[in-house]
């Protein structure tokens, strides 16, 4: 229809109606059309939660990780002795399981159950710690990449590139034995360089899940209602975006407590006089071959851990992402 | 197609020299001396410093430095580590056993993971299902070097079924024990991965008319779902060997494989920085190779992908 016959229709529209469809009261579209309005409207979140709520995976490992959580806090809760101050007797060295002394000894004679109590919290520290760096930085770098594009998208994914043309590890060990870090090798380096390896992947995460959602109908009413845009992109663009990313973040939880134990395993890591699972298990790796146990021991906790940061990522990604749950 | 190759090309080029610039930045620039602490707690001999930095062009600024041995790399004329041999040669001796080692991984991951994922793809929801899918994440979930430890205890040394330390000829047979922990956790990825492609193509339209126009089960199976439902895991594959190349470290020093792994380790270790920035150099060249060998796989894997664009 031309715009004049458009005008002329509504200049002769009043006196002589005529009906291209059918009128409404012969399809009842109302009743088609009609949500069910005791049912409340239910979000992401909501969904994924009551889809999470019946899921084994998504239980135990939560259980799981509060119990390494309030260990690491309060160790002296779960081990009467403090293998720190303690003085360990050399004169246990070796020594089997005896009361008091559940795991038994490892070679210099402290007690391993304490150890492996104790040892929970530097591995946690650094994966909780290096996981929010990486959240922050990738997530900042990512969302400005897919948001903006452009020459910023361009220049921003080729960084991203590069630094994920070096594995973690690798990137991690050249840069531990440097003499600035080798100095003083605490957690905090430590969470400082894996984070300088480790942003890419939420980066590209970040990226991708944002440039999804930029162009949704929601951004573009907000923007035309005269919202800014980087307003919109904190308020309308990212908390839609965050599934992705909270997915990965959670797995990558356990990499980071991974690497950390990797690289305390190899001797670069934290300093001996810290107790890690990392220290002891390259303490006891010596051993090994006449007295495994005090390998096993922390070998496990760091598994389970490990483990249960990866099955609650599994049972996220599951429940938060609708095109998984259609099959 | 060569427009699509070359502009592949261009992009990985600057991801190559931004990766050697920063690991040369790290190794070189960053405070601290690597030439006095070569000589570790003795008092430096000026002389020999002097004859040492002029070597390694460290008494230069740092932007020559970097392009000089950029140069090098061009040239393959890698110069000499601190001990006076050919760098070339020790990257000659290592690289081709670790080059082994995760060929080997790769194969094992490629044919358990895809033969294991279809099984549990084909029968989802099933039992076999549930049990690979829990046990996949286990081994997700064990770090490798506690992986390492554990094969390494109980088949190598209370089985005896393989040796427990790699010889220095590091042959195929004495290979397998490390090549499967290498792989062990990339096969649970393939394995979810394959899993999940073959459950996505098993409702396509294409094999609901395979199996309408009265093909059988196998070939339906090995044609027509399995074939579609490679492609994300060939991609992986590729993309796999650059990094169990680079992560081959723990595997290797638990094993004690004369690889790249171990070189490298002991050279950051001892602060041989040229040795350092040589093998991470070779390194970011296969990622860089390998991600580009999975571009072109992907356009010629999948005919639904035009590049020309």
């Amino acid at each position: 229809m031309t715009p004049e016959n458009n005008l002329t229709g509504q200049d002769t529209g009043r006196r002589h109606i005529e009906h291209f469809v059918a009128d409404l009261d012969e399809t009842p579209l109302q009743a088609t059309d009609k949500v069910k309005e005791e049912n409340a409207p239910s979000s992401l979140w909501g969904e994924a939660w009551k889809n999470l709520r019946k899921q084994p995976l998504f239980i135990i490992s939560v259980i799981m990780i509060l119990v390494v959580v309030v260990v690491s806090l309060f160790p002296g809760l779960f081990s009467p002795i403090d293998p720190s101050s303690e003085a360990c007797q050399l004169a246990n060295s070796n020594g089997g399981s005896v009361a008091g002394h559940p795991l038994g000894f490892n070679k210099q004679g402290c007690d391993v159950y304490a150890r492996v109590i104790f040892g929970t919290r530097s591995s946690v520290t650094v994966g909780l710690f290096t996981t929010v760096g990486v959240v922050v930085f990738g997530g900042i770098v990512g969302s400005l990449a897919g948001y903006y594009g452009g020459w910023l998208d361009a220049l921003l994914a080729r960084l991203t590139d590069i630094f994920f043309a070096l594995p973690l590890i690798l990137g991690a060990i050249v840069m531990m034995q440097l003499p600035v870090f080798r100095a003083n090798r605490t957690v905090w380096t430590l969470v400082l360089i894996l984070v300088i390896f480790g942003w890419p992947q939420i980066a590209r995460i970040t990226r991708g899940a944002v440039i999804e959602v930029r162009n949704a109908d929601f951004v573009v009413a907000a923007r035309s209602l005269g919202v800014s845009r980087f307003r919109s992109l904190l308020r309308h663009v990212l908390p839609n975006s965050l599934a992705p990313i909270i997915v990965v973040a959670t797995i990558s939880l356990g990499t980071f407590i991974v690497a950390e134990s990797t690289l305390s395993f190899l001797g670069i890591g934290l300093p001996a006089s810290v107790m890690s699972w990392g220290n002891d298990i390259q303490a006891a790796q010596a051993s090994l071959r006449s007295n495994p146990l005090p390998l096993l021991y922390p070998a496990i906790a760091l598994s389970l851990t490990v483990l249960s940061f990866i099955m609650l990522g599994d049972a996220l990604r599951d429940a938060l992402d609708p095109k998984a749950r259609k099959r | 197609m060569a427009t699509y190759i070359l502009k592949r090309f261009l992009q990985l080029l600057p991801v190559f020299i931004g990766a050697t610039f920063l690991v040369y930045f790290l190794v070189f620039s960053l405070p601290g001396d690597p030439i006095a602490a070569l000589f570790g707690d003795k008092p430096v001999n000026a002389a020999v410093a002097a004859k040492l930095r002029s070597q390694y062009h460290l008494d230069q600024p740092f932007i020559v430095q970097y392009l000089l041995y950029l140069k090098s790399i061009f040239t393959f004329d890698l110069g000499q580590d601190f001990s006076g041999r050919s760098i070339a040669a020790v990257l000659g001796e290592v690289f081709p056993v670790t080059a082994r080692l995760a060929v080997m991984a790769l194969i094992f991951e490629g044919v358990f993971g895809i033969a294991f994922g279809l099984v549990a793809g084909l029968r989802k929801g099933k039992f076999f299902d549930g049990t690979v899918l829990i046990a996949s994440l286990i081994v997700i979930g064990i770090p490798i070097f506690v992986l390492g430890f554990l094969l390494q205890f109980f088949i190598g040394v209370q089985l005896g079924w393989a040796k427990p330390t790699v010889s220095s000829a590091a042959s195929v047979q004495d290979l397998i024990l490390p090549a499967i922990v290498l792989g062990l956790a990339s096969f649970a990825y393939v394995l979810r991965l394959t899993r999940t492609s073959v459950i996505e193509n098993m409702n396509a339209d294409y094999v609901r008319t395979a199996t309408a126009k009265g093909l059988s089960r196998f070939r339906v199976v090995n044609v027509h779902i399995l074939r579609n439902s490679l492609i994300p895991v060939i991609t992986f594959l590729g993309a796999d060997l650059g990094t169990l190349m680079g992560g081959a470290i723990v595997t290797e020093g638990i094993f004690n494989v004369p690889g790249v792994g171990n070189r490298l380790y002991r050279a950051v270790l001892s602060g041989e920085g040229p040795t350092v920035v040589s093998i991470v150099t070779v390194l970011v060249l296969i990622y860089c190779v390998s991600n580009l060998i999975v571009d072109l796989l992907y356009a010629w894997l999948d005919p639904r992908i035009r590049y020309d664009s």
